[in-house]
């Protein structure tokens, strides 16, 4: 057995003191319990005003500590890795339960798995001037853009997540995440006009990988250019009409649309709008849309979930057709479906749901111009800023931050910022075109749900959807003054 | 960096929070930095979430965390930690000083005049134990009544996220290496309730109410918390879209507070001094229709936004921020502050780590006089928006458009429930055309603001 034994080397732990910890959960019943080590080291940079402003580190470390009893879960958690805290935490966690004790499986088994972020040296533990190196480029690069560009903000984050966890159902997983990022975001000022650009991008990398092609000064000069262009964006229009994403993060569509929707929660309780479409149609049969947590070096893969379970691929859509949900270990036993690998959780302190991974649409026939240019008149987004959804009746928005008006088969004029909004079960099945270039984003994704945010992916090739509501201030057709 | 061993016998040698904050500062100071700032954090949370009659989690814990800032000259770097070890904190500090070499020489960077800091003597009323006197099994009880009144309260309420009930208390205390040292502790419960409606087709909608104290005693019946979620979710039932309309817009309480948010984004110093706000360079001028009044009050007794002292160790005020439409103050920390000339107005929030940022007290659109039902009644074809989608706002230009959903108004009443559409604007004009404010305030959360009126909006649909 390959463990890594993080905890055992630095706290001490043994297989027979977790074997103790997961008795004490159970002391009074319940179907599982199970414990969450985690140890995590990060460290932040700020420039701004082309100095660095800010420089912080820091260390958080716990263990929670969940017991499921049927549908219930109790829940505690420690900052303080002692036996007596752990025990503590056990026993509220049991509380949940009113049963005879159980007694827990002696041994526990490590499941193989993928190794997808190989890094020798994680950057938390790299040179620090070096990363200071990245940001100061970022911002050299952004201001060297245009001499429009007059406000420049760069960051750097990086952390080590160092994992384990133990369940009484012997599931035994280790693992050590490593996850970086840089942003930066512009302003452009001309005589009584501003206008804001942001990129970033990263993953589950070390800090080499802001030396290889996805340089500071390609997330700075993309920055700047998307700054410098919303200076001169007209109004967008409003009602609904033909809409074009481009290739990459405009996949946040999925995420919104149909991602949260499918997550097995929601369609146990019957509180999604999806909750028994499994077999039917819910997309044009241009669309397969996965789920998929194995990919290389991305921010929303991982070796295990935060259950100890392998990550997979999952198909959501196949051609149209609802395949699947993304499940965790209780909604997997409660629905009799199989455990995707998808129970993940913010930290220690939380508990863990199903959530998606690194979601996206995979690549048609048609190629990027023949579907610019089969519309006549309607809006080519191709850069969001967030979005939402209410699973329940299934409308979600998300916002455009770079988008342009389609006439006659060619873009037009860049337009504002305008949010987007439709209906989850049905905007799929509008979806007339699919193109042949997929990409994935670039590695800035950030989901929230009940409050707990984990870091995820998303990816589409060009699509083409027949009709959407754009929600833009236009009065007049934007038609009339674009041309 | 390998984490230290923990000692398994005695499980805190620190217990006074007070003194750890202090001689954290210390040892920073002993280790050379010029000046130095400590926060500790100490909280406990309990939650309970009841589904259908049936407890579906129960959650009950505490933790501890520590940071400190420290300054050699102008150069500042921050570090925290979850691990109060002795060698924790020693290693805690001692990055936080090699750290502070990599940073720039900031002319504007420092902790607070000597003179500026201080705690408002006053009892500013916010916390109370009974938070957690309830037992156990009568914690679960509140949260199971919540979801049952609204569960009982139609027939068409037919599933439920369910009801809940939370509490937690939170002790912060700051020092600093001018001598501040300053600690508070505040409360907090709530209940809330989420039901789910459905039409005879299928058609699923879903609302949520809640009530929010510092203590037990002002936190409104599970009764009729559970009843008012279960009223609003019904009234979104067989929500259409309507065709792309130019109509008056009436923003419930509920939403109209995002517009309080905006406008205090805009008057953040932190937007302010980086041209990053349209509001930047405002002060003195008109920003807003004449009956347009904004204050931020971080001294409110029992407030959810209140606290004897800022992020910094600078006693909170009250701040006059838009005065009969006129900018009249920024809300500022004191980097921000120096960086513009003016004097700090408390407003600085504080994290564990990084520097401090800005954040409200209680902040709110003083009132007028007319009650929500004569807005509503006044407009002859509106929408009445109960609920935003998304985050549609760019306070650079002042771009607005965001998803919503609400209620139709036709001859001065609610007409059926819409969805699926969006509302735009700008918000230059959107503050100048709050036509109507409403006699409704009331605070569920720092930010708040009784129903208003804005005209001129885009309403995206069909």
């Amino acid at each position: 057995m390959d463990k890594n034994r993080f905890f055992f080397e630095h706290y001490g732990l043994a297989e027979r003191d977790l074997e103790r910890y997961l008795e004490a959960a159970l002391s009074a019943g319940g179907d599982y319990a199970d414990l969450y080590f985690e140890y995590l080291s990060s460290t932040s940079l700020m420039v701004d005003e082309s100095m660095v402003k800010s420089a912080s580190q820091g260390i958080s470390a716990g263990c929670g500590v969940r017991v499921v009893s049927g549908e219930r879960t109790g829940y505690a958690y420690t900052d303080d890795l002692s036996a007596e805290r752990i025990l503590r935490a056990a026993r509220t966690a049991a509380l949940i339960a009113s049963a005879p004790a159980k007694t827990t499986v002696a041994g526990f088994q490590q499941k193989s798995a993928r190794s997808l972020y190989p890094v020798t040296l994680p950057s938390v533990d790299a040179e620090i001037t070096a990363k200071v190196e990245l940001v100061m480029r970022a911002d050299k690069a952004a201001r060297a853009y245009d001499p429009r560009i007059k406000e420049v903000r760069a960051s750097y984050a990086d952390e080590l997540r160092n994992i384990l966890v133990v369940g009484s159902d012997g599931t035994f997983a280790e693992d050590s995440q490593p996850l970086a990022r840089v942003n930066v975001s512009c302003i452009a000022k001309t005589e009584g006009n501003s206008a804001r650009g942001g990129s970033g991008g990263g993953g589950r990398v070390a800090l080499d990988f802001f030396f290889g092609d996805k340089t500071p000064e390609f997330f700075a000069k993309e920055a700047a250019r998307q700054a410098v262009l919303q200076l001169d964006a007209r109004e967008a229009p409003a009602g609904d009409m033909e809409v074009v994403l481009g290739p990459g993060w405009p996949g946040v569509l999925l995420h919104e649309a149909v991602g949260h929707g499918l997550e097995a929660d929601f369609n146990r309780k019957k509180t999604s709008a999806f909750a028994g479409l499994i077999g039917k149609r819910v997309a044009s049969e241009k669309c397969t849309v996965v789920d998929n947590g194995t990919m290389p070096w991305r921010r929303g893969s991982l070796n295990v979930d935060d259950e100890g379970e392998p990550t997979q691929e999952t198909v959501l859509i196949e051609k149209g057709i609802l395949k699947g949900y993304l499940s965790d270990k209780l909604s997997a036993r409660l629905m009799g479906i199989s455990d995707t690998g998808n129970g993940r959780r913010e930290s220690y302190e939380h508990i863990p749901m199903p959530r998606m991974t690194n979601t996206y649409m995979l690549a048609g026939e048609d190629s990027p111009e023949d579907i610019i240019r089969s519309v006549k008149h309607g809006v080519y987004a191709v850069n969001f800023g967030g979005g939402q959804v209410d699973i329940t009746n299934g409308k979600f928005v998300f916002s455009a931050s770079e988008a342009y008006m389609i006439e006659n088969g060619r873009i037009t004029a860049p337009i504002k910022g305008a949010t987007l909004i439709g209906n989850g079960p049905d905007v799929l099945t509008r979806v007339s075109m699919v193109g042949n270039d997929l990409k994935l984003d670039e590695g800035v994704g950030t989901c929230g749900k009940d409050g707990q945010a984990v870091p995820v992916g998303v990816g589409i090739p060009t699509i083409k959807i027949d009709r959407l509501t754009v929600g833009g201030t236009a009065r007049k057709d934007p038609g009339g003054f674009m041309q | 960096m390998p984490p230290t061993q923990v000692e398994t016998r005695s499980p805190k040698i620190e217990t006074d929070l007070r003194d750890l904050a202090q001689d954290i500062v210390r040892r920073a100071m002993n280790g050379g930095a010029t000046a130095a700032e400590c926060v500790v954090r100490e909280g406990d949370e309990f939650s309970t979430l009841v589904r259908l009659g049936q407890v579906e989690t129960l959650k009950e814990s505490g933790s501890k965390s520590i940071g400190v800032r420290v300054f050699f000259g102008q150069r500042a770097a921050s570090t925290y930690s979850s691990d109060f070890s002795s060698k924790g904190l020693d290693r805690m500090v001692k990055s936080a000083l090699q750290l502070a070499k990599i940073t720039s020489e900031d002319p504007f960077g420092g902790i607070p005049e000597a003179s500026q800091l201080g705690s408002l003597s006053v009892d500013l009323d916010l916390y109370h134990e009974d938070v957690y006197s309830l037992p156990g099994p009568e914690r679960i009880d509140y949260a199971r009544r919540t979801e049952k009144a609204a569960l009982d309260f139609d027939p068409r309420i037919k599933n439920s996220e369910g009801g809940s009930f939370d509490a937690a208390t939170g002790h912060k205390v700051l020092a600093n290496s001018h001598g501040f040292v300053g600690e508070y502790r505040r409360s907090y419960c709530s209940v809330a309730a989420v039901p789910i409606a459905q039409t005879e087709d299928g058609a699923m909608q879903r609302d949520y109410w809640f009530s929010v104290a510092r203590t037990l005693k002002k936190l409104e019946a599970p009764e009729h918390v559970g009843k008012v979620a279960a009223e609003r979710t019904l009234r979104r039932l067989g929500a259409r879209k309507v065709k792309t309309a130019h109509v008056p817009v009436i923003f419930d309480p509920m939403v109209s507070s995002s517009i309080l948010d905006h406008i205090f984004e805009g008057v953040n110093g932190d937007s302010v001094y980086r041209g990053a706000s349209f509001l930047a360079g405002k002060l003195g001028q008109k920003i807003a229709g004449g009956n347009v009044n904004v204050i931020d009050d971080g001294t409110m007794p029992g407030g959810f936004g209140s606290s004897p002292f800022d992020g910094e160790g600078v006693p909170t005020r009250r701040t006059v921020v838009v005065d009969n439409g006129v900018l009249k103050s920024y809300l500022l920390n004191t980097y921000t502050a120096k960086k513009l000339g003016l004097h700090t107005t408390g407003n600085a929030s504080r994290g564990l780590a990084g520097t401090p940022g800005i954040g409200p007290g209680n902040y709110f659109l003083v009132p007028g006089e007319k009650t929500p039902k004569q807005l509503i009644s006044a407009v002859k074809d509106g929408l009445y928006v109960t609920e935003f989608l998304g985050h549609g706002a760019n306070l650079v230009t002042g771009d607005y458009s965001r998803g919503a959903s609400g209620l139709w108004i036709a001859g001065g009443e609610f007409v059926y429930p819409v969805e699926e559409i969006t509302v735009a604007g700008n918000l230059k004009e959107m503050f100048f055309n709050i036509s109507e404010i409403a006699n409704d305030l009331e605070f569920r959360g720092s930010v708040a603001s009784p129903t208003i009126r804005i005209d001129g909006l885009t309403v995206g649909g069909a």
